[in-house]
């Protein structure tokens, strides 16, 4: 019982971290029609900034300055790459940002090295937060999800309640009109691009010292969110909350499950061996399908759903 | 062998129907809680040349999306020479013998003019997804686009890559894409839009050659294109048809006044 | 009556000339195997572009079906090797592209069901699955170490028994040839077309009659049908097959390789897959930074070259045609100049910071172009940052005045081409 309640909790703070990252790419993707396949490369340049500027200054400073540092990095990076970019179409922008996210796993290689780096969690966020029989319920758990929610909240209320928000939403399917009552449209873009990438650094500051900070963490992180995005809804952000809970959920759950398909049929009698067909499949865990389960969902949804749990724009 | 019966006095033989090419019965369509189409009823007759006008806004782009199958209907049926096409996709539409164009020039840009024909005859002369028939050795294909390429007046710019065509010479191939399948229900979008009178004329001249024996049905709003070409006009206003005759009498027609021009007009108030 | 295209034929006879030829030009020892890669890379290349360049279509993950056609072609081997089935190693390439398309089949029927950005993102979803699988069946898959073929099996048949580098070299030609052929004969059928067409205006193509879904579900099972002959040949040449083969990593890899190559031109992936292959085996001797600079080269195509090496290849003729090209030299010497030295500049910066990362242990100095530098010491690094100071402005500012000329003069060659065809 209080295995579910943890894993529960456990497995909502990893969603919430998702869609900390699958936010921002909706957002971008709604705004702009550009998929930055170099979000989760932002993620991982949060947590190495963090890294470095904590090793300087701690933590609590690193958190603010990462994210805005890593958003200033974005904002950079759509007015002198995408920007150029984007008169050729969605396929070269979405080259672009493929391109962008091989060599910022180079550059980050480059000055940080190969290895993982020792990003640690901050010694007053370490240790359980309540502990239920045997099993504990980390403080930086509930950490993370107080920062991912403050993060959500605010967001939402800079977009429906702020003058800026509301440009940012007319701009979104009238950036011509908005344009011509005075705003300056492409900086606005500008600063949206910046603005998500900062949330993905954001993530990344929270998300690196609870999870590994290393080159490839953009990769693992990267295609997940891909997936949550697609299994939302492309520009649905409910249905990216939807996705990130269920993924998140899910994969927790199934890490710690040490069964297989041939211990089920063996509690009903049936015993299978080496030489049984299928027994390659069989015989793997739940905790082993761990991994490919976000992408079998994204196979089902596909078949099934394909516009995805809440989907209204076609991608 | 046919019996030849005799027929009872008391049967009454009635007229035999006109086939309608299109037949719209009480169509509605709305998107989100704006209703655009309400109950929109007319018939095309098979063979004659329909005009389809209205005032802005009226809908006259959104019926062409719904019996093109661009959208799909919210209540209603459209029949397509007596079948229903609602709910069909647009090449399952095409493939019964419908063809449209549209407003915003939709070509391929990429490719030659002629390529453009020809692709556009592949399917109808039933090469589908063959991956095994050499294209330049369809005879047939080719000699199609060819002739459409010739009626459509664009056989100097046979090569030339449509993205790189003026204005009005994509409008042409426009039109030839939409009739090289030989389809025989042909809907044109504003086929005139943004031409000059010359270019419009020459338009006109092509769109009736190229629709003789077919059956047509054109949005427009140049009136002198429309009084030009239609054997029928249909007026639409806020989703209805509320007039569908000759071009004569819908001139005279008071509620198509009133929507155009606010009030019933006497006709030697007319210029 | 059917015309003897004599420019078509010497276009081909000379490709399969150079082919029989190449390796007796390249004749150093690891030149072979490098001949051998690039051979079994371009097919895969070209397999890429039909999806990209042709039908408009962004694959992350196209390694799935050269990857498992490698599998089953070399769980092929291995059953013939047995004595279990009788195919002889020279088709073995095909029963990898039957089961390429069996997947293109499989994982095509799901990916197909949406286009562009959904398309490219699902494509991702679907590498991850299969690697992953790949981890958890090691029956099939090989586990960590792959799985390991000998590919001289039975008797030689008339002397060959693919045991030496040559004949392998020769077998990958024959079936780069075939394939090739096959491949552009595509681009003349119907279908060859309408995926063009469907990559121009998928809408317009639905009111023309065809389902787009169709087209492109089609269209992706013939290229996973070459991508498996791919993965056949890379079986044999190699080996050895393992998880790599299906990895996101090596999809970017044949991405990369089709843009800088140019997606728009049919001969564009080739090219791609020459220099990439050479660049990926060669440059990785000679400095630990190659992945960053292939990464940036990338970049900047895409940026500044869209339409790859091919075509920047493809201006040059009309250029010098019109003679308008000693307009543009001047400018384009200037830039490339300044931009040269800002690189140069760039790369020692690049090289010394990785020899601090990751072979300090090695000492402070290292070599570079022959010259030893001292890391740790600061004039080693000003002479870099002053080429940087130097180059990267006068780049940027030449850069400017290069795209003036250039656009103006290509502008004119459109307008006379324009005319000339009027």
């Amino acid at each position: 019982m209080e295995f579910t309640l943890i894993s529960l909790l456990n497995g909502l703070s990893y969603g919430l971290l998702l869609f900390m990252l699958s936010s921002g790419l909706t957002l971008i993707f709604s705004m702009m029609g550009v998929l930055n396949f170099a979000h989760a490369s932002f993620y991982m340049i949060g947590a190495y900034f963090a890294y470095s500027i904590s090793a300087v200054v701690g933590f609590w400073p690193a958190l603010v300055v990462a994210p805005l540092a890593v958003g200033l990095l974005g904002a950079l990076v759509e007015r002198y790459g995408l920007r150029k970019v984007h008169k050729y179409g969605q396929i070269p922008e979405l080259l672009f940002s493929f391109g962008l996210s091989y060599v910022i796993v180079e550059l980050v290689q480059l000055l940080w090295g190969r290895v993982a780096v020792p990003y640690a969690i901050p010694a007053e966020l370490q240790g359980s937060l309540f502990t239920i029989y045997t099993t504990t319920f980390p403080i930086y758990r509930a950490f993370m999800m107080l920062i991912a929610v403050l993060m959500l909240v605010a967001v939402y209320f800079m977009l429906t309640r702020t003058r800026i928000g509301l440009v940012i939403q007319a701009a979104l399917t009238h950036p011509q009109m908005v344009e011509a009552l005075g705003h300056n449209v492409p900086r606005v873009f500008m600063w949206v691009f910046g603005g998500g990438c900062a949330l993905a650094g954001l993530a990344g500051v929270i998300g690196g010292n609870a999870f590994v900070t290393e080159p490839n963490m953009a990769h693992a992180l990267g295609s997940i969110i891909f997936v949550v995005v697609v299994v939302g809804g492309m520009g649905s952000l409910t249905g990216a909350l939807l996705a990130s809970l269920l993924i998140g959920v899910l994969q927790t759950f199934a890490v710690a499950m040490d069964f297989s398909m041939l211990t089920m049929l063996a509690t009903i009698g049936i015993t299978a061996d080496d030489t049984s067909f299928g027994y390659g499949v069989m015989q793997l865990t739940i905790s082993q399908l761990a991994p490919i389960l976000p992408y079998l969902l994204l196979v089902l949804i596909l078949i099934f759903r394909p516009k995805g749990l809440m989907g209204s724009r076609e991608g | 062998m046919n019996a030849i019966l005799t027929t009872p006095a008391s049967v009454v033989i009635t007229e035999p129907v006109i086939n309608s090419a299109i037949e719209l019965i009480a169509v509605s369509k709305s998107f989100g809680k704006t209703e655009i189409i309400r109950g929109a009823s007319f018939q095309i007759e098979q063979g004659q040349r329909y005009a389809l006008i209205g005032p802005n806004g009226a809908g006259k782009s959104t019926l062409f999306n719904l019996i093109s199958g661009r959208f799909p209907v919210s209540r209603g049926d459209i029949l397509l020479n007596g079948v229903s096409i609602v709910g069909r996709k647009p090449y399952q539409i095409n493939r019964l013998g419908l063809s449209r164009s549209f407003q915003i020039t939709n070509i391929f840009h990429r490719l030659s003019v002629f390529e453009n024909l020809r692709c556009a005859v592949l399917w109808s002369l039933g090469y589908r997804y063959s991956f095994w028939h050499r294209l330049n050795g369809l005879k047939d294909a080719n000699e199609r686009a060819d002739k459409i390429l010739e009626e459509i007046g664009l056989q100097v710019r046979r090569n030339v890559e449509a993205g790189l065509l003026s204005y009005a010479e994509q409008r042409a191939l426009e039109i030839g894409i939409t009739i090289a399948g030989g389809a025989d229900v042909i809907l044109l979008d504003e086929p005139t839009a943004g031409m000059s009178r010359s270019e419009a004329e020459a338009a006109v001249e092509l769109i009736r050659k190229v629709t003789i024996g077919k059956t047509l049905l054109m949005v427009e709003h140049d009136m002198s294109v429309v009084f030009d070409l239609a054997d029928r006009v249909a007026v639409l206003v806020y989703g209805e048809v509320i007039a569908c005759d000759t071009p004569a009498e819908i001139r005279n027609n008071e509620q198509v006044q009133q929507a155009y021009l606010g009030s019933a007009v006497h006709s030697e108030d007319v210029a | 009556m059917p015309k003897l295209n004599l420019g078509r034929g010497l276009v081909w006879g000379g490709f399969a000339l150079i082919l029989l030829i190449a390796p007796m030009i390249f004749n150093k020892g690891a030149s072979l195997s490098l001949l051998c890669q690039m051979g079994a890379f371009i097919i895969l290349a070209l397999s890429y572009n039909m999806l990209l360049g042709q039908g408009g279509m962004l694959s992350f993950g196209h390694a799935v079906y050269s990857g498992l056609g490698a599998f089953c072609a070399i769980h092929a081997l291995n059953l013939a090797a047995a004595g279990s089935v009788a195919i002889p190693v020279t088709l073995i390439p095909l029963v990898g592209g039957v089961a390429g398309m069996f997947f293109g089949a499989l994982f095509g029927y799901v990916t197909t069901k949406k286009s562009g950005t959904t398309f490219a993102m699902i494509t991702l979803g679907i590498v991850e699955l299969v690697f992953a699988c790949s981890l958890m069946l090691p029956k099939f898959f090989g586990g960590e170490g792959g799985i390991s073929t000998n590919r001289v099996i039975g008797e030689p048949f008339f002397g060959i028994s693919y045991g030496p580098q040559i004949q392998v070299y020769y077998l990958i030609a024959f079936w780069l040839f075939v394939c090739t052929i096959a491949m552009f004969a595509f681009t003349q059928t119907p279908l060859g077309r309408i995926i063009n067409a469907v990559r121009d205006n998928p809408e317009r193509a639905e009111f023309i009659g065809y389902d787009p879904r169709w087209v492109r579900y089609l269209t992706l099972m013939l290229s996973a049908f070459f991508a498996g002959i791919s993965g056949g040949l890379t079986a044999i040449n190699f080996e050895i097959v393992s998880a790599e083969n299906v990895s996101a990593l090596r999809s970017g890899l044949i991405l990369l390789f089709t843009v800088i190559g140019g997606a728009g031109f049919f001969f564009g992936p080739m090219i791609g897959a020459i220099i990439g292959v050479f660049l990926t085996v060669m440059l990785s001797d000679f400095t630990s930074a190659w992945q960053l600079y292939f990464g940036m080269f990338f970049v900047l195509i895409v940026m500044y070259a869209p339409g790859g090496i091919a075509g920047l290849i493809m201006h040059i003729p009309g250029l010098i045609r019109s003679g308008k090209i000693k307009h543009v030299l001047p400018q384009l010497t200037l830039a490339l100049l300044a931009g040269l030295l800002a690189l140069t500049g760039f790369m020692m910066m690049v090289e010394m910071l990785y020899h601090l990362s990751f072979r300090a242990a090695d000492g402070r100095s290292m070599q570079m172009f022959g010259f030893r530098i001292d890391t740790a010491q600061a004039y080693g690094w000003l002479l870099p940052t002053l080429l940087i100071a130097t180059g990267l402005p006068s780049w940027i500012m030449l850069r400017k005045r290069l795209i003036h000329v250039w656009n103006a003069v290509t502008a004119e060659n459109l307008d006379d081409e324009k005319q000339a065809r009027a």
